[in-house]
C-alpha cells in the first residue's frame, strides 16, 4: 500500500485504525436496540402474521389472544390513526393487512404484552380465516400471468436484432439466479417511546432514520417534528434496514401510541426471515453474436425480477441491474430490458449491490458462454470486450466511462495471481483427474457510484466544538459496522488537527442532522466524510480568524496541527485558543451540507450521467469440484480491489474481504426455497446457510490497486461498500469452468447458487447425450 | 418429589460465587435467565436455535481431572443444564482495565465490524484458549473451534488471524491463575444429589442415578427427557411448546460411561459428540471428518449420541453411522432391560421402538474386523453445521478382491434412517473392481429408497449422489485411496485408505 504523497503530512487519514467501537465490540458493551436498558413500564410486540399467502381475510377472531397471560392490548389495522402504509416510496405496504392478504405471514396484527414471551405465545392464539387463491410464489408464475408490477424499462443502442439475424456467429441462453436473505445478525428492532404532547422517541435499527421517522409520523397523524429518531449502531444492515426497518419501528409506535408506554419489538429471526424482503431473484434471457475472436458486436438481454407483493424499492433496484448488465464491457449493439413481476411474496428490497450483482452475473456468464463457444481462454474473452479508454466507451445508458482502470487491474492482477501458469496446471490436473475437476475464472467489477435516484445524494453533518477542546461529530449517515463512524471522525480530527479521541462520535439522530438519505449505495463516507468536513472547515475558518486578529497576523498564515494552533512563532493548544474564541464570543457550531456533483439522470428519456465515478476490482478464483457429489472447495482467491486513496485501509480491507465472501455466500450455498403455496422454506439459519469461516480459502490475497480517485472525492478515497460484493462472480464462474472441463465446447447449464445438487446436475448435463 | 429424599436446588459458579436456584421455571433458557433475569446484554441472541453463536458462553467443568472450558450456545441451553458448572461469559473476561488476549487480538486484528456477533467469538476464542497452545498452521484447529459462529461482515480471515495470534501460546490468564481454587468449588458442588426443582406439576430435575432417572421417568412418563436439548431448546424457542416437566440426563452417571472393550465400544446415552469423538475417530478417520462436521463446537459439547438416536430424526447423523457399523442399542423401563440391533429401533417416521417412561442407556458398537473397510459422507449445502441432504455410511468386508459382507446405510433418503438392503445384497460376491458390475448394483438403489423434495435437496439429488457415494466409496477401497476423490477439506484429515 502506498500512501507515500500524503502520510507524512497527515496525521489520521489514510491510517489503518481500528474501529470506534471494536473495544466495546470485544467486551458485549456496544449497546445494540435490545440492550438498551429499558424504561419502567416497557411492553412488547409480536406481529401476527398470515397463515396463507394470496387470499381474502374471511374471519380475524383475536379473542383469544385479547385474553392471554400478560396481554396488555391487541392491534389490528382499525387501530391506526392516521394511514395504513409503511411504504418507503409507492403507498402500498401496510402496516398491517385489512381485508386481503398478499404473502405468508404479512401482518395482520400485532400482540402488546408484558413480556416478548407473552406476546409470542398469544399470537399463536389467533383464529385467522381466509378464502385462499392461488398464489403467483416465482418469477415463471408471475410471468406466466403477465404479472408485472410497474412498467418495463429498456436502454436500447443500434440495432440488435439486425445483426443478431444476420451474423454468423451467435448464442443464447437463460441463466438463474438466486435471491439472497440479508441475515443481518440483529435482526430487526425498534423500541418506541412516548414523550410529552403527544411526540415520540424511536430507538431503531435502521439505515434510514429520516425514512422511519416520516412513516411514524404518517402512520401516527402526526407532523415529522414529533417524531425523534435515533440510532447508534446496527448489528449489520447490508441494505436490509434501508427501507423495511420501517414497519417494525410504526408497528412499536402505534403500540405506545395505544398503551402510552414504551414498547419494544425484536423480531424473531424466523419472523424476520419470513417478513423482510430479501435480494430479487432473477431470470436473465440472452442472445448475442459475436466474432471470431469473441468479441461481441449486438447482445439483448431480457430481465425479469421477482419483486414481491409491493413496489418498495424495486424500481431503482431493477434499474441498476440494468445500469450493470454490461459489467466492464462494451456492447455496440444492445437492448437491456427489464420486466418487475409482482409475486405473492414478501416484498424484496436493497441488498449490497442493490440489483447491480445480478445484472453482472449475467454479463460474466455471457463472457463464459462466448469462450466456450470460440475456445478460447475466457480471461481472454473479457479483455477484448472491455471498454475502451478514448472509444468504444459509452455505456448502454449513454454515460461515457472517463475512468476506466478494469484492463490495467486485470492484467496486474493475472501476472500477480499466476494466472496462464495456473491454467497450464489445471487443464493437466482435469485430463488426469476422474471425479475431481479443477477450474479458474478471473472477472472483473465496475460499479457505479451514486444513487440513481439523484436527489438522495446529499449528506449533513452537524459538528460542535465545546470549550475544552472537545469536538461533538454528528452526521446523517448510519454506523452498521462498515466504519463509517471511525472514517468520519478521521476526517474531522484531521481537519482541526487534534488527536481522534478528541472527537466525541455520536448517534445518529434526526433532531441533529434532518433529511437525511439512507446510508446505502455505498455512498456514506464519500457524502457524510464531506459534509462533516464542510463542518468542521467552517468552524475553523472562524477560529483561525479569531486567532488572526488575537496575534495580529494574516488568517492564511494560521493553521491547525499536532492539537495547536500554529502561526510563525506563534503556537497555541487547540483547547486554550477554543477557550479563547468562545470568550470572545465566536460560535463554536456548524452545520455542514454536500451535495454531490456532476450527476444528472433523466430517467424518463434514458439520459445523463447517474454515476459521479465508478469502482473498479477483479478477483480471480480456482475451485476443485467433486463430480460424484456436486460438493466443491474454494482453493485461492486473488483480489486487487480500487478503493482510490484508502481513508482507512483497515475498514477497506474488511469491507472487501467482507463483501466477497458474502457474495460467494450468495453464489453458492445461499439458497431460499419457497413451496408452491408460497411459504419460505429456508426461514432460519438451521435451513438457510450463509458462509462459515471454513468456507473462506486458506489462500485468499487481498490487495489494493491504490490510485486515487479522478474524482474530487473526500481524500480521493473511493466509495467501498457495495462494489467488493460482485468480485466473488469468479467463483461462480470458476464452478462453470470446472463443469466445463467435463465436456470442453459444450455451454454449462449451471444456475446461481451453485449448490451441491445444482453442480452434481450441471455436471450430469455436461456429459449427457454422449458426444 | 415426594418419596425421593435426597434431592437438591440448581447451582452453578458464576463469577467466583456460587449461585443456587430453588425457584426455576423448567423451561428457562440460559440466555433469558442471563439478558432478562441478571440484565447481562453483552450476550446476543441471533437466532433463538443454536445456528449462529451471537449467544455463546464458556462452561468450565473438571474432565479427566483438569478443569475444561467448553462452548455452549446460550439460547437453546436450558438454565438447569449448567448445574455444577461455571458459568463465564462475554463481560467477565476483561480485568483490571485491559482486554483479555483473544479481545485484544480480535481488535489489533480488526476482527469484529457490526460487532453483534463478536461476544460470541470471543467466546468461542476464549474455550480455545483455555485449551492450550494451538499450533502457529493451527488453522484447521481455529476453523472446527469457530465453525458455530456466524459473522455476515467480516468475511472471517481477521478473526481466524486473532485466533491464530492468541491461542498460540500457553493459556496466561486470571482464569488459569484461579483454576485451583475454580476446580476445589466445582468439586464441592460434584455429589451424586438428584437435583430437582419444582413441584409433581413442573419441574426440572437433573438425577444422579440410573436407578434415580428410571424412577423419576416411570413415575412421570409423560415428561420431556432432554439430553443436550440441541433440539428440545428450539422446541421451547421456536416451537413455542410448553414442556412442563423436563428430566436431564446429563448428571446420571452410568449413561455417562465411555469404555473400550475388547470387543468394540459402549457409549453412554449422556456422552456428549465431543466427547465420545477421539474413541470414533479412532475407528476410521472418516469419522474423525464426520465428527468435526456434525453440529458445531456448542453443539458437539452439549449434544449426545443418546439423544440423537432417541431423538428418532430421519436426518440425524449418528444413526446411519453406527447402523453400518452394526451397533446395538441398550434401553431400560423401569428395572428392566434390553437390547435390539440400532436399525430395529426406528419404526417409522417419528415412532420408534420406545415405550413411555423407558430411556436409551447406551449404544455398543463392534470393532471392524480385519478385511472390513469404513467409509462416512455428508453431504450438505455447507460443510460446517449443517443439516445433511444425504448421510451416508458403509461398511464393506472384503475377501481379496471379492466383497465378502456389506452394511451400507443412509439419512435423508427415508422417514428412517435405513440399510440399502437390496444393493448391500447384489454387492455380496462380487469384485471390488469389476466398476460395470458395481454399477450395475448400485443402480438398483431406487428400489431401495424412495425420498423426498423438500428445501435441503430434491429426491432425485438424494439418490443419484447416495448411489455416487457407495461406487465412490467402492473406488476408494478398491484402489486403496481417498487422495483422488475428496475435495480438500474432506480429505486433509485423512492419513490412512
Amino acid at each position: 500500500m502506498r500512501h507515500d504523497r500524503d502520510i507524512g503530512a497527515l496525521r489520521h487519514v489514510h491510517r489503518p485504525l481500528k474501529h470506534d467501537a471494536a473495544d466495546r465490540h470485544v467486551q458485549g458493551s456496544a449497546p445494540y436496540i435490545d440492550d438498551i436498558r429499558e424504561p419502567e413500564g416497557t411492553l412488547h410486540v409480536a406481529p401476527g402474521g398470515s397463515p396463507v399467502a394470496r387470499g381474502r381475510i374471511v374471519r380475524l377472531d383475536l379473542d383469544a389472544v385479547g385474553t392471554a397471560a400478560g396481554v396488555v392490548a391487541v392491534l389490528t389495522a382499525a387501530d391506526i390513526p392516521a394511514v395504513n402504509d409503511v411504504s418507503p416510496v409507492a403507498g402500498d405496504d401496510p402496516l398491517f393487512a385489512t381485508e386481503g392478504v398478499e404473502f405468508h405471514l404479512q401482518p395482520i396484527f400485532a400482540v402488546v404484552a408484558v413480556t416478548r414471551d407473552a406476546a409470542r405465545r398469544a399470537v399463536a392464539k389467533a383464529v385467522i380465516e381466509i378464502a385462499e387463491e392461488t398464489p403467483l410464489v416465482s418469477v415463471d408464475d408471475a410471468l406466466a400471468a403477465d404479472a408485472d408490477i410497474m412498467p418495463d424499462y429498456a436502454f436500447r443502442r443500434g440495432d440488435s436484432a439486425e445483426i443478431l439475424q444476420n451474423a454468423d456467429r451467435t448464442l443464447e441462453g437463460a441463466v438463474r439466479i438466486g435471491g439472497q436473505e440479508h441475515f443481518y445478525l440483529e435482526g430487526q428492532a425498534a423500541l418506541a417511546v412516548p414523550q410529552e404532547d403527544g411526540t415520540f422517541t424511536v430507538h431503531s435499527s435502521t439505515q434510514h432514520p429520516s425514512e422511519v421517522q416520516h412513516v411514524v409520523a404518517r402512520v401516527l397523524g402526526i407532523p415529522d417534528a414529533a417524531v425523534e429518531v435515533e440510532v447508534r449502531r446496527m448489528g449489520g444492515g447490508f441494505g436490509g434496514k434501508e427501507s423495511q426497518a420501517s414497519h417494525w419501528a410504526a408497528m412499536a409506535a402505534l403500540a405506545a401510541k395505544v398503551t402510552g408506554r414504551p414498547c419494544k419489538l425484536r423480531l424473531d429471526r424466523d419472523d424476520d426471515f419470513a417478513m423482510t424482503g430479501k435480494r430479487h431473484d432473477f431470470l436473465a434471457t440472452y442472445r448475442a453474436a459475436h466474432d471470431v475472436e469473441g468479441r461481441l458486436s449486438a447482445v439483448e438481454v431480457g430481465f425479469a425480477s421477482r419483486c414481491g407483493y409491493s413496489h418498495d424499492l424495486s424500481s431503482s433496484i431493477n434499474d441498476r441491474t440494468m445500469f450493470h448488465a454490461d459489467n466492464a464491457y462494451f456492447y455496440p449493439n444492445v437492448v437491456i430490458h427489464s420486466r418487475r413481476m409482482k409475486t405473492s411474496t414478501v416484498s424484496n428490497t436493497a441488498f449490497r449491490g442493490f440489483g447491480g450483482p445480478q445484472g453482472m452475473v449475467f454479463a460474466e456468464r455471457l463472457m463464459d458462454r462466448i469462450a466456450w463457444a470460440t475456445g478460447r481462454d475466457p480471461l481472454d474473452i473479457r479483455y477484448a470486450n472491455l471498454y475502451g479508454t478514448d472509444d468504444h466507451n459509452i455505456t448502454p445508458f449513454g454515460m461515457t466511462v472517463e475512468d476506466n482502470v478494469a484492463g490495467e487491474i486485470m492484467r496486474r492482477l493475472e501476472a500477480s495471481c499466476d494466472y496462464r501458469a495456473r491454467r497450464s496446471e489445471i487443464t493437466a490436473f482435469n485430463a488426469s483427474s476422474r471425479v475431481l475437476k479443477k477450474g479458474l475464472a478471473l472477472t472483473p467489477v465496475k460499479f457505479g457510484i451514486s444513487f440513481t435516484t439523484t436527489f438522495l445524494n446529499q449528506a449533513g453533518a452537524l459538528v460542535h466544538v465545546y470549550q475544552d477542546g472537545s469536538v461533538h461529530l454528528n452526521h446523517g449517515g448510519t454506523e452498521m459496522g462498515q466504519g463509517l463512524f471511525v472514517k468520519v471522525a478521521q476526517v474531522v480530527a484531521e481537519e482541526f488537527g487534534i488527536a481522534l479521541d478528541r472527537v466525541r462520535i455520536t448517534a445518529t439522530h434526526t433532531g441533529k442532522v434532518p433529511n437525511t438519505s439512507p446510508t446505502a449505495a455505498s455512498s456514506g463516507t464519500d457524502m457524510n466524510g464531506m459534509a462533516a468536513r464542510n463542518a468542521a472547515a467552517e468552524i475553523k475558518g472562524r477560529l483561525a480568524e479569531f486567532m488572526a486578529r488575537h496575534w495580529q497576523v494574516p488568517v492564511d498564515t494560521v493553521q491547525f496541527r499536532n492539537d495547536r494552533v500554529i502561526s510563525g512563532e506563534n503556537v497555541m493548544g487547540f483547547a486554550e485558543a477554543v477557550k479563547k474564541a468562545y470568550l470572545a464570543r465566536t460560535h463554536l457550531s456548524a452545520a455542514g451540507y454536500y451535495a454531490t456533483p456532476k450527476i444528472t439522470w433523466d430517467r424518463a428519456s434514458g439520459t445523463g450521467r447517474p454515476f459521479f465515478y465508478f469502482a473498479y476490482g477483479a478477483s480471480c478464483s480456482e475451485v476443485t469440484i467433486d463430480t460424484l457429489t456436486g460438493e466443491f472447495t474454494l482453493d485461492r482467491v486473488d483480489i486487487l480491489h480500487d478503493v482510490g486513496r484508502s481513508l482507512n485501509p483497515a475498514i477497506d480491507i474488511g469491507q472487501i474481504e467482507g463483501g466477497f465472501v458474502q457474495g460467494m455466500g450468495w453464489l453458492t450455498m445461499e439458497e431460499l426455497v419457497f413451496d408452491a403455496r408460497g411459504r419460505l422454506r429456508t426461514h432460519a439459519p438451521s435451513t438457510y446457510k450463509i458462509p462459515t469461516a471454513r468456507d473462506v480459502p486458506a489462500d485468499f490475497r487481498v490487495a489494493f490497486f491504490d490510485d486515487a480517485n479522478r474524482e474530487d472525492t473526500i481524500y480521493r478515497s473511493k466509495a467501498v461498500g457495495e462494489p467488493p460484493l460482485m468480485l466473488a462472480i469468479s467463483v461462480f464462474s470458476a464452478i462453470a469452468d470446472a463443469v466445463h472441463a467435463l465436456r470442453p465446447g459444450r455451454a454449462v447449464v449451471l444456475d446461481a447458487p451453485a449448490t451441491p445438487e445444482a453442480i452434481l446436475f450441471a455436471c450430469e448435463a455436461q456429459l449427457a447425450g454422449g458426444s | 418429589m415426594t418419596g425421593h429424599s435426597r434431592q437438591r436446588p440448581l447451582r452453578f459458579v458464576h463469577q467466583g460465587r456460587v449461585v443456587e436456584i430453588d425457584d426455576l421455571p423448567p423451561m428457562t433458557t440460559l440466555l433469558d435467565w442471563l439478558r432478562l433475569d441478571r440484565r447481562l446484554t453483552g450476550t446476543k441472541e441471533g437466532c433463538g436455535e443454536g445456528d449462529c453463536g451471537a449467544c455463546t458462553v464458556a462452561l468450565g467443568r473438571v474432565k479427566g481431572g483438569r478443569l475444561v472450558y467448553e462452548p455452549a450456545n446460550a439460547c437453546i441451553l436450558l438454565l438447569g443444564q449448567i448445574d455444577g458448572a461455571e458459568l463465564v461469559t462475554v463481560e467477565d473476561l476483561a480485568a483490571g482495565g485491559h482486554l483479555h488476549p483473544v479481545q485484544q487480538a480480535m481488535v489489533d486484528h480488526h476482527g469484529s465490524q457490526c460487532g453483534f456477533c463478536t461476544p460470541g467469538f470471543v467466546m468461542s476464542l476464549f474455550t480455545l484458549y483455555q485449551d492450550g497452545c494451538v499450533a502457529a498452521d493451527g488453522r484447521e484447529a481455529v476453523l472446527t473451534r469457530i465453525a458455530g459462529n456466524l459473522c455476515r461482515c467480516t468475511g472471517y480471515r481477521p478473526i481466524v488471524d486473532a485466533a491464530l495470534d492468541a491461542c498460540s501460546q500457553p493459556a496466561n490468564d486470571r482464569f488459569v491463575t484461579a483454576a485451583a481454587a475454580t476446580t476445589a468449588m466445582l468439586a464441592d458442588l460434584a455429589d451424586e444429589t438428584d437435583l430437582f426443582v419444582g413441584d409433581d406439576n413442573s419441574f426440572f430435575a437433573a438425577p444422579a442415578s440410573l436407578d434415580a432417572l428410571c424412577a423419576l421417568t416411570m413415575r412421570h412418563p409423560d415428561a420431556t427427557l432432554v439430553g443436550g436439548a440441541t433440539d428440545v431448546g428450539l422446541w421451547i424457542t421456536k416451537q413455542l411448546r410448553t414442556l412442563p416437566k423436563i428430566i436431564h440426563t446429563g448428571r446420571v452417571s452410568e449413561l455417562r460411561r465411555l469404555d473400550q472393550g475388547t470387543d468394540g465400544l459402549a457409549i453412554g446415552a449422556a456422552v456428549t459428540y465431543a466427547e465420545a469423538r477421539g474413541a470414533l475417530a479412532a475407528v476410521d478417520p472418516d469419522i474423525g471428518v464426520w465428527a468435526d462436521r456434525l453440529g458445531s463446537a456448542q453443539v458437539r459439547a452439549a449434544g449426545t449420541i443418546g439423544g440423537n438416536i432417541a431423538n428418532g430424526s430421519p436426518i440425524g447423523d449418528s444413526p446411519p453411522l453406527l447402523i453400518a457399523l452394526g451397533a446395538t442399542l441398550h434401553l431400560r423401563h423401569g428395572g428392566k432391560a434390553r437390547s435390539l440391533p440400532l436399525e430395529r429401533f426406528f419404526l417409522a417416521y417419528g415412532n420408534q421402538d420406545r415405550a413411555a417412561g423407558e430411556v436409551v442407556t447406551h449404544v455398543t458398537v463392534p470393532r471392524p474386523e480385519a478385511g472390513e473397510h469404513i467409509r462416512a459422507f455428508k453431504i450438505a449445502k455447507r460443510n460446517d453445521q449443517d443439516i445433511s441432504s444425504v448421510m451416508g455410511a458403509l461398511k464393506i468386508g472384503l475377501d481379496g478382491c471379492r466383497i465378502a459382507s456389506a452394511r451400507i446405510a443412509f439419512g435423508g433418503l427415508a422417514g428412517i434412517p435405513r440399510r440399502s438392503e437390496t444393493v448391500e445384497a447384489a454387492l455380496i460376491g462380487m469384485s471390488i473392481d469389476d466398476e460395470a458390475a458395481v454399477a450395475a448394483a448400485v443402480s438398483r438403489i431406487a428400489g431401495d429408497f424412495t425420498p423426498m423434495d423438500d428445501h435441503r435437496a430434491s429426491a432425485r439429488y438424494r439418490l443419484t449422489v447416495a448411489g455416487n457415494l457407495i461406487r465412490k466409496a467402492l473406488m476408494e477401497i478398491a484402489t486403496g485411496s481417498r487422495g483422488e476423490t475428496r475435495i480438500a477439506h474432506l480429505r486433509e484429515a485423512h492419513h490412512a485408505a
